[in-house]
């Protein structure tokens, strides 16, 4: 494998990570961990109703509270409650962003009306319960169906986009097709719900004239451009931290109006301010994502080639649009996902709903389209009779296709999707050979003739990862020799303390250990993007390899100069140089920075021993994956448990092979969540049913099954290092997969899946009739010992299953 | 979130804390195990004035077995169940029960009689309780008074219990005669969630496998925990699997079932007749060879 | 003394990760908010506030807490041991740490305190667990990270190599 020109060391290696002791020893530094002399705390007074006019708020008992230092509302806002601006804009969005707090009008049940300031948290929602506001509750949009009450008054009909993509004439290519079906699918709200929730530390230094913001978030710079312009700062008076971050995955992407609103306080206070949010607050006011109503028609022939695909869908995206049309666009964009498909229409509404708003959440979109595409290739399967690994194989993209034009525009406009690199029909048979797809399959049947619901699904992917518009790193060498790698990244959990340390140390000769990376940090570099999208370490470690090659070629330059050598004639040790001619004669990486500090015009280079770089991707790189679920439903329950899981991925270079690992992991997680336990739903009335963790449920250790992953590499031709993003992959198919066994597992007596999350009325609605038998559940049996009788059979169906069940543990999730 | 201001109590005696009881009423909430209350307490979804902390009377936590019968105080953790081997002898439901109830640090912390006054509708405790034939000791000021358990459960979180009254012990009889069995099954969306349906069963059989005793309850279904009317038909008769399986759908059949975010009243009642066939059939299994 | 609810001070001493501490606290003070705003520690992490999520746990006289459950006043006179406590003070982890970073088991770290702690108590009263038990052991855990996998080999690992089952609760 060959990496940086000094030689590939540490990108590779399942390096240990440096940030693990301070986070296993407790020594994280999480927002809600920062505590500033004279700190004060806010709470949010938030709409309890989905709609409504907000005639007069009421603060006077409030105020007079002991230990409240303040409350505000819209009209103390000023400039900073103009509404916050929207990224990116699009030709056919009717946009609307919220503000820091609602004026005139509450549109999502928990968008914050009010803050209350005080001495302590205890006190502030003492005090929080004394506002009065007078609310005139109004009808509210809860359904995608045209004829809602108008979110925002000059859109009546609550469309906030509709856009068409399209390649060739799918009308045409409909009536041409010999077979031609249709679906109708439907997909759930669920959110990214990281165990920490969003928070704000903000600090209004009077002598320094400058905010320092330690935010919770995944877009630092974004936020102290926001900040800065509501608040009428200049950018250099504004810091941004993002310190420990207690995971994002996309709960944390966009600028809040509390991002504005709580370093408005601090101004206004001229006392740090503190605000965390708590879980009940993150499940109203987090932004949400995935709830979609698709009309799928496929066009196909009786050796299952798909032949033309056409998709219309409508897309929820709550009260407002601070992520514009990125969502729907995504979904829109990556419908044909991995395979060759000439005529494709891919339509889509986006609606406006008295409802949190909609902006991506880990997958982003991009779990819709699976869903979408790969319930048609079963479809299809099952209409032509034909294995469904093999009609897969018979439709992807191949490597000899590559780079893949799809035909449609990408999400931001910027060109076609276009895949680059990657061999899809490798990855898949990887996946079906880890998971011993025939015998399987075999098995399955086998067990489905006893009695038991057990079915095997498989399904693919492609991942839409490294997006632009840039990242940036500065690497710089100190005159005390320390390496710092600044980096317009966060972290979030994802390991770049250790991962973009690695891409440096390679780079300089080093070890990561010799590289600290401090990322989040608006005073670090600044110009940033932030990590969402897969792009972190794909761009980040893109821009910290240009800059730390920067910084060895200037390194190697003034070691020659300071030897008295020509640089062919260099020999690196770690952070030294020497003449390879006369090795006593040394200079350190410190000694070079010292001189760099001073450099004069005769030593030719500008000072400091450094470089900032950005990296500015010319398109998207695209991974790609495939997965085999083997489940088994209870015949009484229809519970669900996962009893093996099979992953295959190419997600270019791996800078971290265990990194990656996790990442996947921790992505068929959620997606397992997203489809078999997580839904958010909403009353008539817009109140939010599923409001606190007892509702809500996420995947405990005893959902989610052992998985095995192989690693397959296809470098991209995209940037640098031939990287690929990775940490939504593992979101991606899972909830199609999960479907294509669970319809396997209930045979072609039982129902269809074409809705997600699926819990268990809607699990016990796929069951094939049957009676119910004597003792229900598992094998049902006449006999006394019944249960050893079971036990039996089931561990000898195991046996036969072999190591790759026997490696499995069985994740029991009743959906 | 963070409760609303209250005063606290830590009595040391039974006695103190029924004097807090008479003196602050319906102002005061007595603390147990916590891992009910102070949720709701954190939420704010109840602010009582005065909080009634039992954790320090010692005796409410014994546990006490006598002429095989088993006496619990009240603040008894959930995890003695699964620990104490005196429980899993002369109760063993109970001891099947308590890996099911909530997480690890609930039970460590949770307690017996914290969950019986809490009486969620899901909760395996009351259920239990009401097969094993439990008696509840309730203390007041004005007395004592015994309560079966079968008539402490009035409906969704509601009680015997008077405002004044505390729960100061459990007693569960011995095992019935001549050959016990036990059963217990439940389904629940995760691993130590709420049950969506749950079932427990305690028969005795006699020397010629004739059912002598029989106790069905069905938990998760309706607005508590309900006791199977259909069992009275197992009594003398030799229990057979299909037997079993009709008297667990004739009992689903009793119950008001409701329907939530989670299950539907369908679902409900459909599973529950399925893991009564279940739990019988392992308590006529377990008394075969008792 | 005040004449409003709830305003009583209570003076309470526990004995932290083996050191007396001291709090003046009201009645409602969360055991968490004590470890984390008066004493400092804030290791112990608060993800639900309503005792779902297990974020808060540690060790109350050796039992695994949830300390958003538990009012500061109620741990008068008690052990509390958190995570800050299990490596001692020299650079060495503990072995159940070790096992963790060797295995991955941790990307952000907010949960990861509390489920260092329950796995300490556990594995004391359970050495030699199966994979399955101590995938229940850590149902009252949530991680949105990890997926569990490498957590549960950390641990397997660690219940293999004997040390926290030796160490005394």
């Amino acid at each position: 494998m060959d990496g940086g020109h000094l030689g590939v060391k540490f990108v590779g290696d399942r390096h240990l990570r440096k940030e693990d002791p301070r986070l296993l020893t407790g020594r994280g530094r999480y927002v809600g961990d920062i505590a500033l002399p004279g700190m004060l705390h806010a709470v949010l007074l938030r709409s309890p109703h989905a709609h409504a006019r907000i005639r007069r708020v009421d603060a006077a008992r409030a105020r007079a509270y002991p230990a409240v230092v303040d409350v505000v509302c819209f009209a103390d806002l000023g400039a900073a409650g103009r509404a916050l601006p929207m990224v990116p804009p699009h030709a056919e969005l009717r946009g609307h962003n919220f503000s820091a707090l609602a004026g005139d009008r509450a549109r999502y049940v928990g968008e914050p009306v009010a803050a209350v300031v005080a001495e302590s948290r205890y006190a502030a929602e003492d005090a929080r319960e004394l506002l009065e506001v007078e609310y005139e509750p109004l009808p509210s949009a809860q359904t995608l169906a045209p004829g809602a009450p108008a979110v925002h008054e000059e859109i009546p009909d609550n469309v906030a986009g509709r856009v068409t993509l399209a390649r060739g004439d799918v009308e045409a290519a409909l009536r041409a097709a010999p077979r031609v079906a249709s679906l109708r699918l439907r997909i759930g709200r669920g959110g990214g719900q990281p165990m920490e929730t969003r928070g704000l530390v903000a600090d209004w230094n009077a002598a320094l004239d400058q905010l320092t913001v330690w935010a919770s978030s995944q877009v630092p710079h974004q936020i102290r451009q926001f900040v800065a312009d509501l608040l009428d700062l200049a950018p250099h008076q504004v810091r941004v931290i993002a310190p420990d971050v207690g995971g994002g995955f996309g709960a944390k992407l966009i600028v809040y109006p509390e991002d504005v609103l709580i370093p408005f306080l601090a101004r206004r206070l001229a006392r740090p301010v503190r605000w965390i949010e708590d879980r009940l607050e993150h499940m109203l006011a987090a932004t949400q994502e995935r709830e979609q109503e698709h009309e799928v028609t496929v066009g196909f022939d009786d050796a299952g080639r798909l032949l033309a695909l056409r998709d219309h869908f409508v897309h929820d995206t709550g009260a407002y649009t601070p992520r514009g049309l990125v969502v729907p666009l995504l979904t829109a964009s990556m419908l044909t996902g991995p395979y060759r498909i000439a005529a494709v229409e891919s339509s889509f509404e986006s609606r406006y709903t008295h409802r949190v708003p909609v902006t991506p959440y880990r997958g982003a979109g991009q779990p819709q389209a699976v869903f979408a595409i790969e319930r048609v290739l079963d479809l299809v399967a099952r209409e032509t009779g034909r294995d469904r690994a093999q009609v897969r194989l018979a439709n992807l993209v191949r490597a000899e296709d590559m780079p893949w034009d799809t035909g449609l525009p990408n999400y931001r406009g910027s060109g076609h999707v276009v895949l680059d690199s990657g061999d899809l029909p490798s990855v898949l048979r990887r996946a079906l050979e880890s998971a011993r797809y025939d015998a399987l399959a075999a098995e399955a049947a086998a067990a489905r003739a006893q009695g038991r619901l057990v079915g095997v699904g498989v399904a693919c992917y492609v991942e839409l990862t490294g997006v632009g518009p840039f990242e940036s790193a500065r690497v710089r060498v100190d005159p005390a020799g320390r390496i710092t790698a600044f980096s317009g990244a966060t972290t979030q959990g994802q390991g770049l303390e250790t991962t973009l340390a690695q891409i440096a140390a390679d780079e300089l000769g080093v070890t990561p250990e010799d590289v600290t990376v401090i990322a989040g940090d608006t005073a670090g570099v600044e110009h940033g993007t932030g990590s969402f999208a897969s792009r972190a370490a794909v761009v980040g470690g893109s821009a910290v390899a240009l800059a730390a090659r920067d910084v060895s070629a200037k390194a190697r330059l003034l070691a020659a100069k300071a030897l008295g050598c020509v640089e062919s004639e260099l020999e690196q040790a770690g952070a030294a140089f020497a003449d390879r001619r006369r090795p006593e004669r040394r200079v350190t990486f410190a000694e070079l920075a010292r001189l760099a500090g001073a450099a004069t015009a005769a030593l030719g280079v500008e000072p400091g021993l450094e470089s900032t770089r950005f990296f500015q991707p010319t398109d998207m790189a695209y991974s790609s994956g495939a997965h085999v679920a083997l489940v088994e439903l209870d015949a009484l329950s229809a519970c669900v448990r996962i009893l093996g899981y099979w992953i295959s991925h190419d997600s270019g270079r791996l800078i971290n092979p265990l990194v990656v690992e996790g990442q996947i992991q921790g992505a068929v997680a959620l997606g397992i969540g997203s489809a078999l336990l997580e839904e958010i739903t909403y009353d008539e009335a817009g109140q939010l049913l599923a409001g606190s963790y007892m509702d809500y449920l996420l995947p405990t250790a005893t959902d989610v099954p052992t998985m095995a992953i192989e690693h397959l590499e296809t470098l991209s031709p995209l940037n640098p290092l031939g990287l690929k993003g990775v940490g939504e992959s593992g979101a991606l198919p899972v909830p199609a997969v999960l479907a294509a066994a669970i319809e396997d597992a209930v045979g072609p007596a039982g129902g269809r899946v074409t809705r997600m999350p699926l819990g268990p009325a809607r699990l016990l609605d796929l069951l094939p009739p049957a009676p119910l038998l004597p003792g229900g559940g598992f094998l049902a049996d006449d006999r006394p010992f019944s249960k050893l009788v079971k036990r039996v059979v089931f561990l000898a169906l195991l046996s036969l299953i072999g190591p790759a069940m026997s490696a499995a543990v069985e994740g029991a999730c009743c959906g | 979130m963070r409760p609303a201001p209250f005063e606290y109590f830590a009595p040391r005696t039974v006695e103190d804390a029924l004097d807090l009881l008479a003196r602050h009423g319906g102002d005061a909430k007595l603390l147990a195990g916590g891992q009910s209350l102070v949720p709701m307490m954190n939420m704010r979804l109840v602010r009582p004035a005065v909080v009634v902390d039992l954790n320090r009377v010692a005796a409410l936590g014994d546990v006490r077995e006598e002429a095989g019968r088993l006496r619990l105080g009240a603040l008894v953790r959930q995890h003695a169940l699964e620990l104490d081997g005196r429980i899993a002898a002369t109760a063993p439901l109970l001891a099947e029960a308590a890996p099911l109830i909530g997480h690890l640090q609930t039970r460590a912390r949770g307690t017996v009689g914290g969950s019986l006054v809490h009486a969620d509708p899901a909760a395996e405790l009351p259920a239990c309780m009401i097969a094993l034939d439990a008696v509840f000791h309730l203390r007041s000021r004005r007395g004592q008074r015994a309560c079966a358990a079968r008539d402490f459960f009035r409906g969704l979180l509601a009680t015997a219990l008077a405002p004044d009254e505390l729960l100061a012990e459990i007693e569960v009889p011995g095992a019935p005669v001549p050959r016990p069995g036990h059963g217990f099954a439940e389904v629940a969306r995760r691993h130590g969630d709420f049950a969506l349906a749950g079932a427990c069963a305690v028969l005795a059989l006699d020397a010629a496998g004739v059912c002598r005793h029989a106790r069905l309850v069905i938990f998760g279904v309706g607005d508590g925990p309900h006791l199977a009317r259909a069992t009275a038909g197992l009594v003398g008769e030799r229990p057979s699997a299909a037997r079993l399986a009709e008297v667990g759908r004739a009992t689903a059949g009793e119950i008001d079932a409701r329907g939530d975010l989670h299950a539907t009243a369908e679902y409900r009642r459909r599973v529950a007749a399925g893991l009564a066939a279940r739990a019988l059939g392992s308590a006529a299994t377990r008394a075969e060879v008792a | 003394m005040t004449a409003r609810p709830g305003a009583t001070a209570h003076d309470i001493a526990v004995i932290v990760n083996g050191t007396e501490r001291r709090a003046r606290v009201i009645p409602r003070m969360l055991l968490a908010d004590v470890i984390r705003e008066e004493w400092g520690l804030t290791g112990t992490h608060l993800g639900c506030e309503h005792g779902a999520c297990g974020a808060c746990t540690v060790l109350v006289d050796g039992e695994p807490t949830r300390s958003c459950l538990v009012f500061a006043v109620q741990a008068d006179g008690c052990r509390v041991d958190t995570v800050e406590g299990l490596a001692g003070d020299g650079p060495a982890l503990h072995p159940l740490q070790e096992a963790f970073r060797a295995r991955h088991a941790l990307q952000c770290g907010f949960c990861t305190p509390g489920i260092l702690m329950t796995l300490v108590a556990y594995l004391r009263l359970h050495p030699a667990p199966s994979e399955t038990e101590i995938r229940e052991a850590l149902s009252g855990n949530l991680c949105r990270c990890t997926g569990y996998q490498h957590i549960v080999q950390a641990a397997l690992d660690e219940a293999a190599a004997g040390w926290t089952a030796a160490t005394s609760a």
